[in-house]
């Protein structure tokens, strides 16, 4: 009612002797922004501390013993050899390569195919559904993948393709991607539902089929984000332990093909440190290929997220 | 603004003929049982320019969307009544895809797909089937030329069509509407985002189009109406009022006050 000239509040406002107090009020203000700023620099710090400690134990073994040739271009890892110790990764690197590239193989047509569908052509409760189940997917323990790997696809692999062993390339890598395409599906749904209406109705309007809009203009549009997604599938196989562990197959080999078992640098840190001798050339040579899975996975997941980054500011 | 046309694209037709292009019966629109749009009957005629006006709200472009058959794929769109296109029901075209093809439309916000300028205007061909990067370059040009814009970007076909300027991507939007070789081309308030200038030199161009095809010209813009119409048609809170030749609304001949009323500004 405009003529009812009542204060709003009974609270009374500051009086201007009291502008220059501060106030319960500021004080909390302040706290919590304290508070959530050292939350929020907490990642940071764990970041840098992280790779600090590692690098530190790992240091050890770059001044005393560390050969870049032999380290990166020799295919045995004997640490515990009693008359020549080697530490050559190579094979350890083809295992991981290995497996993460079928694994994208795999991942990549499945979570692209679930994407789309669901941003594009399913709608209401099907889409509900299916985002929830995804979801739920993509947080299966990954120990559960790998007994999975264990005890249903080596018998499997065994009895189909008719090979002594079934934990090998194939297994871990299928494996692994049905553990990716889950998270990929997330990220790349996230991306095609980025791509405004407005590209859909004009190219609907113009007489596109549902198909030829997805393929033309939503998928194109989505580039990057989609890239985003594969990368972080990437940076996830390079990084999964115990799965590949499991469904490897875990012995060091430079693959010929994919029913030839293999190990993951991941598995092998995994399965070798808690036998080491603290401080041990051996011990530092783990922590060694730590510093070199942190580069990578940290480069990787760098890459995408500028990639991600780029398309939302574009 | 003269515009070159280049060669035409398809045989002009001849006199204006009586034949409806458009025929809608008893149509009406309504969003989960909100009605948007009722009772309406109206015939456009092959190569006029046919203007709507009316308020926000008032059901024009729901209007274009029931035209389009864009309420397909939105289950909250309900249409009922009997929209005829050549004389057919459009809900008895069996191939939704073809007859979006044959009406071009252009959107109130400018949209240029996030790919070159050149793919923008050759999407519709490549869509049909179109591969032969001659042809396709003869309609790029022509389409472009057509649109007014040519001369603006034929040093830059390569760039994004989403980074042009606004007025830019409104000619771009027409010169994709025109290369489906549309027989009806609806534009929903497509001079909102554009300046003066160019919204002049679009409706020089809209001029030059009437005499290849018929075109549907929602607007906001009374004048712009005025300018370019035929015929006019008033809606006002979900129902036609009044349809009549253009000249005969603006200059009083009206049957119905609030037509006047919208007219001269006193509301809306």
């Amino acid at each position: 009612m405009a003529d009812d000239t009542r204060p709003l509040s009974v609270v009374a406002r500051p009086t201007t002797d009291e502008i220059d107090r501060r106030n319960l009020d500021w004080y909390i203000d302040k706290v919590v922004q304290a508070v959530v700023f050292i939350c929020g620099i907490s990642a940071i710090v764990f970041v840098i501390g992280i790779f600090v400690f590692v690098t530190a134990e790992g240091f050890g073994f770059l001044v005393d013993t560390f050969d870049f040739a032999e380290f990166f271009g020799s295919p045995r890892w004997k640490p515990t050899s009693e008359y020549r110790t080697t530490y050559g990764i190579l094979a350890l690197i083809a295992g991981t390569a290995s497996v993460t590239g079928l694994a994208m193989l795999v991942a990549i047509p499945f979570s692209l195919g679930a994407a789309i569908y669901i941003a594009e052509f399913a709608t209401g409760k099907t889409r509900e559904t299916l985002k929830v189940l995804v979801e739920l997917l993509a947080a299966v323990p990954s120990v559960v993948w790998g007994f999975i790997g264990l005890t249903i696809m080596n018998p499997l692999i065994i009895k189909t393709f008719d090979v002594p062993v079934g934990l090998n390339v194939l297994n871990a890598g299928i494996i692994l991607g049905l553990m990716a395409a889950p998270i990929m599906t997330s990220i790349a749904e996230d991306a095609l539902k980025a791509v405004p209406d407005r590209y859909r109705e004009a190219a609907e309007a113009m007489g596109a089929t549902r198909w030829q809009l997805v393929f033309k203009v939503v998928l194109p549009a989505a580039k990057n984000g989609l890239l985003g997604a594969v990368l972080l599938g990437v940076g996830r196989g390079f990084g999964e332990t115990m799965a590949v562990l499991m469904a490897s197959g875990h012995s060091i080999n430079l693959p010929d093909s994919i029913f030839d078992s293999v190990r993951a640098l991941t598995a092998t840190i995994a399965a070798e440190l808690g036998e080491t001798a603290v401080g041990s050339d051996h011990y530092r040579a783990l922590f060694t290929i730590g510093i070199f899975l942190f580069i990578i996975t940290f480069i990787i997941n760098l890459t995408a997220d500028l990639i991600v980054r780029g398309i939302r500011k574009g | 603004m003269a515009v070159d046309a280049g060669a035409p694209m398809r045989l002009a037709p001849g006199a204006e003929t009586a034949r409806p292009k458009v025929e809608v019966r008893n149509l009406a629109i309504s969003y989960d049982g909100t009605p948007a749009l009722v009772g309406v009957n109206l015939e456009i005629y092959e190569n006029e320019i046919f203007g709507i006006i009316g308020p926000a709200n008032s059901g024009k472009t729901s209007f274009l969307k029931a035209l389009n058959r864009m309420d397909m794929f939105n289950a909250a769109m309900q249409v009922s009544g009997e929209i005829n296109f050549d004389g057919r029901d459009i809900r008895q075209w069996r191939n939704v895809y073809a007859l979006r093809g044959r009406i071009g439309v252009v959107f109130p916000l400018p949209v240029g797909l996030p790919m070159t300028v050149y793919d923008n205007v050759a999407l519709s061909p490549r869509l049909s089937g179109q591969t032969n990067k001659a042809e396709l370059n003869d309609i790029v040009e022509r389409c472009l030329r057509r649109a007014a814009l040519w001369d603006e970007v034929k040093d830059r076909l390569n760039s994004l069509g989403s980074l042009l300027s606004g007025g830019q991507q409104q000619r771009l939007t027409i010169a994709r509407a025109l290369s489906q070789e549309p027989d009806l081309l609806m534009l929903d308030e497509f001079s909102i985002a554009v300046d003066p200038v160019t919204t002049m030199r679009i409706e020089d161009v809209l001029k030059e189009l009437r005499n290849e095809m018929t075109i549907i010209l929602v607007t906001n813009l009374t004048q712009q109406a005025r300018r370019l119409a035929d015929r006019t048609a008033f809606f006002l809170t979900g129902s036609c009022v009044e349809i009549g030749e253009t000249e005969a609304l603006f200059t009083g001949q009206v049957e119905d006050s609030r037509t006047a009323d919208y007219i001269a500004g006193r509301f809306g």
